[in-house]
């Protein structure tokens, strides 16, 4: 009886689905949108006619077009990268990676893989089409305005390569960090059941509330003078903290130290405490029994917590741009200076640019992680 | 678990905060009670312009910072008492605006604007969230099991992007001719400013924000629906519940714990609102409490950060933060004695 008493009326059916297409288009329309931008010259970007931005007159005038042939090309070389990606790839890599580097045999593999795509869009891509096109007329001749000078502009002249690199450094740092310490007292704090472990569950969670600006005021004095202070545990060579990447990590992980004991706390909750009670009966001490019983089941909820240290140093616009010099700026706070300066639209195109480029990383993490997120975000609330 | 185990594995991990979080916070109890200056000194500097025949010379008073033997500014720190909160607060204008009723006068003091501002802004948000939240989920759970994995994932999206990426993104929409002004404008055969005024600004950034809070909302509240007990479900169907009270009735107190869970991380990041300003560059119409912190620690045009006043500031952001939350957390934890 129930799957008839509770159908629904198919009026119902489509104002829920129409609702859902709305909100889809809502959520991704910005982001969309800011991509196609970023692709056309300054006048067709900020053109009031979104026919134009989409198409781009201008930028095509200017001779950086994609032709139909160009396009086709472009899908069919997408598809067939991703493809290559989700089948050919987990196999590669697991074959090739030696026991338990697994994670490493990734990174390289992610990173070479990038690398591919970059030498196949930037090099063989332009040469192919600008081969090919000549010889097809009118399906050979450019429709769609697009050009990448601002990415070059972005990349080389302003100088984003390093604020890259200076992101890569603090997030590494983070995600290390505050997982290796994460973890231990995660489980520790799963285990123990103690009056203490539930004070610090609490605490660790009025820590969570606090504005981060009021964190970064307790810092900045005490790191511009770092130098005096340390100077006679150190030595001559103190050094000044402020401005330097490892103490915005060590900031950062503080910050998430609160969230991830929390969250890795309820993920060890869930792997049976048997499991190492019996290996602590055949005489494994607590650590022994966590490094060889509990370290191999718990990569789940430490790669869902890393994502979420990832996002929280990535994402970082306060503490990075007030305890970072100019020579070590993350990404963030270096396209908020570019955007502060703008004058001209050009200016701007280029700021588009790089809200891009910071972006697709988090575009492809979406992708590749989305169980994990999910599982992530439903952990820390459903159970309390 | 032995204490010394268990100090064992949660040691680092206490350390860190002690030093990064409670050190910290000792330290900006501290600075907002006291402030630190350079010493200035006065002096007689005389400059002299080749002239003909004899030189000419003026001779002036210039306050310079004094220099120690290294060539740095020498600081002096003073206990101050509430000086600082005094600057912050400006009571006295407060009060004057206030008697008088002129509201206008109020929005013309920083911290009254920044208070004003983040409340509203986060008291406005809160029930979009919920309410727009419990929408997506009810919606995708509704939907078949082939579309939610995409739904999931472009709802996913707003929620990861950069907050203040996320704001630029609405702002490059909005700002100038953008393509959703021209929109506005063509629909409303109106022209619009919308950067012009404060209003049409708080407008956008509560779009912004609802836009990056509710998918984490939904996905949390989606994750609940799944655990609806079915059988009472069915049983209010055979009462002849309607849909409406079944979601009233059923779905939504099954779902209270959750609603409370977004709701007080709602409340936490709200009021420190802070990268919508940035996104927005609305920093000359509007501001918020973290913000006006950011702002005092910025450096100045003559590198003076103002790190008392921000200290300050920070301790009242503080206080505010405890009063939204107590209410809540004190429900949170009748409810947790009641069931153990």
């Amino acid at each position: 009886m129930t799957a008839r008493a509770l159908q629904q009326p198919t009026s119902l059916k489509i104002a829920s689905g129409s609702f859902l297409a709305i909100w889809s288009v809502i959520a991704a329309f910005p982001i969309f949108w800011i991509t196609v931008m970023s692709f056309k010259s300054p006048v067709d970007a900020f053109d009031s006619n979104p026919l134009n931005v989409i198409f781009g007159p201008e930028t095509v005038a200017k001779g950086n077009g994609l032709s139909l042939f160009d396009i086709v090309f472009g899908v069919v070389l997408i598809y067939f990268v991703i493809r290559l990606c989700m089948q050919r790839l987990p196999a590669l890599v697991e074959r090739h990676s030696p026991g338990g580097w697994l994670v490493l045999g990734w990174i390289i593999a992610a990173a070479l893989a990038g690398v591919a795509v970059i030498f196949l869009f930037l090099g063989v891509f332009p040469v192919v089409s600008n081969v090919v096109n000549p010889l097809l007329g009118p399906l050979g001749t450019a429709v769609l305005g697009a050009t990448t000078e601002h990415y070059y502009t972005v990349w080389f002249e302003r100088g984003f390569a390093n604020n890259f690199a200076n992101s890569l450094i603090v997030t590494a740092g983070v995600v290390t960090v505050s997982l290796t310490v994460g973890t231990l007292a995660g489980y520790g704090l799963a285990r123990s059941g103690s009056v203490l472990a539930f004070w610090l569950l609490i605490i660790a969670l009025i820590f969570r509330a606090l504005p981060h600006s009021v964190l970064v005021a307790g810092y900045l004095p005490v790191f511009i003078s770092s130098s005096e202070w340390l100077a006679p545990i150190l030595g001559e060579n103190a050094p000044t903290l402020y401005g330097k990447p490892i103490a915005v990590i060590a900031v950062l992980v503080a910050i998430n130290q609160p969230f991830t004991i929390w969250m890795l706390r309820s993920f060890f909750s869930n792997i049976p405490a048997d499991l190492d009670e019996a290996a602590r009966v055949d005489g494994c001490s607590h650590f022994k029994a966590f490094r060889l019983v509990i370290m191999p089941v718990m990569w789940p909820g430490v790669i869902t917590t890393g994502l979420f240290s990832f996002l929280l140093a990535y994402n970082d616009f306060l503490v990075t741009s007030l305890l970072l010099d100019a020579s070590n700026q993350t990404m963030v706070p270096a396209i908020a200076g570019m955007f502060n300066r703008e004058t001209t639209t050009t200016d701007q195109v280029v700021a588009v640019a790089a809200a891009v480029s910071i972006t697709a990383p988090l575009f492809l993490l979406v992708m590749v992680f989305q169980r994990q997120i999910v599982s992530g975000l439903t952990a820390g609330a459903v159970k309390g | 678990m032995k204490f010394k185990t268990f100090a064992a594995f949660v040691g680092p991990s206490v350390l860190i905060m002690l030093i990064f979080i409670a050190f910290p916070l000792i330290s900006v109890f501290w600075q907002s009670f006291n402030l630190t200056q350079p010493i200035y000194k006065t002096i007689e500097v005389e400059t002299c312009t080749p002239g003909f025949l004899t030189q000419t010379c003026t001779l002036e008073t210039q306050t310079i910072p004094e220099l120690d033997e290294h060539g740095e500014v020498i600081t002096e720190t003073t206990f101050v008492g509430l000086q600082s909160y005094r600057n912050v607060l400006e009571l006295d204008r407060f009060w004057a605006a206030v008697s008088e009723g002129a509201w206008s006068k109020l929005q013309t003091i920083d911290f009254w604007k920044a208070l004003r501002f983040t409340l509203m802004f986060t008291l406005v948000t809160l029930p979009l969230v919920v309410g727009t939240g419990l929408l997506i989920a009810l919606c995708i759970n509704n939907a078949s099991r082939a579309i939610r994995g995409p739904v999931i994932f472009i709802s996913l999206l707003p929620f990861v992007v950069t907050p203040v990426i996320g704001a630029l993104s609405i702002n490059w929409l909005f700002r100038g001719d953008g393509i959703l002004t021209a929109f506005l404008e063509w629909w409303t055969a109106k022209d619009l400013a919308l950067f012009a005024q404060a209003w049409t600004i708080e407008l956008m950034m509560m779009f912004y924000r609802v836009w990056h809070v509710a998918p984490f909302a939904a996905i949390i509240f989606y994750a609940g629906l799944q655990t609806v007990n079915q059988d009472s479900l069915e049983s209010a169907v055979i009462d002849g519940a309607s849909r409406w009270q079944r979601l009233r009735l059923i779905i939504v107190p099954h779902l209270m714990p959750l609603i409370i869970f977004v709701t007080i991380i709602h409340l936490m990041d709200c009021y420190r609102a802070f990268e919508e300003i940035v996104g927005f560059s609305s920093q000359g119409y509007v501001i918020s409490l973290q913000w006006l912190t950011y702002d005092f620690l910025v450096p100045d045009q003559a590198g003076n950060r103002s790190v008392s006043r921000a200290s300050a500031s920070a301790m009242l952001t503080m206080i505010g933060i405890a009063i939204l939350l107590v209410p809540l957390l004190k429900r949170t934890w009748r409810d947790h004695r009641g069931t153990h």
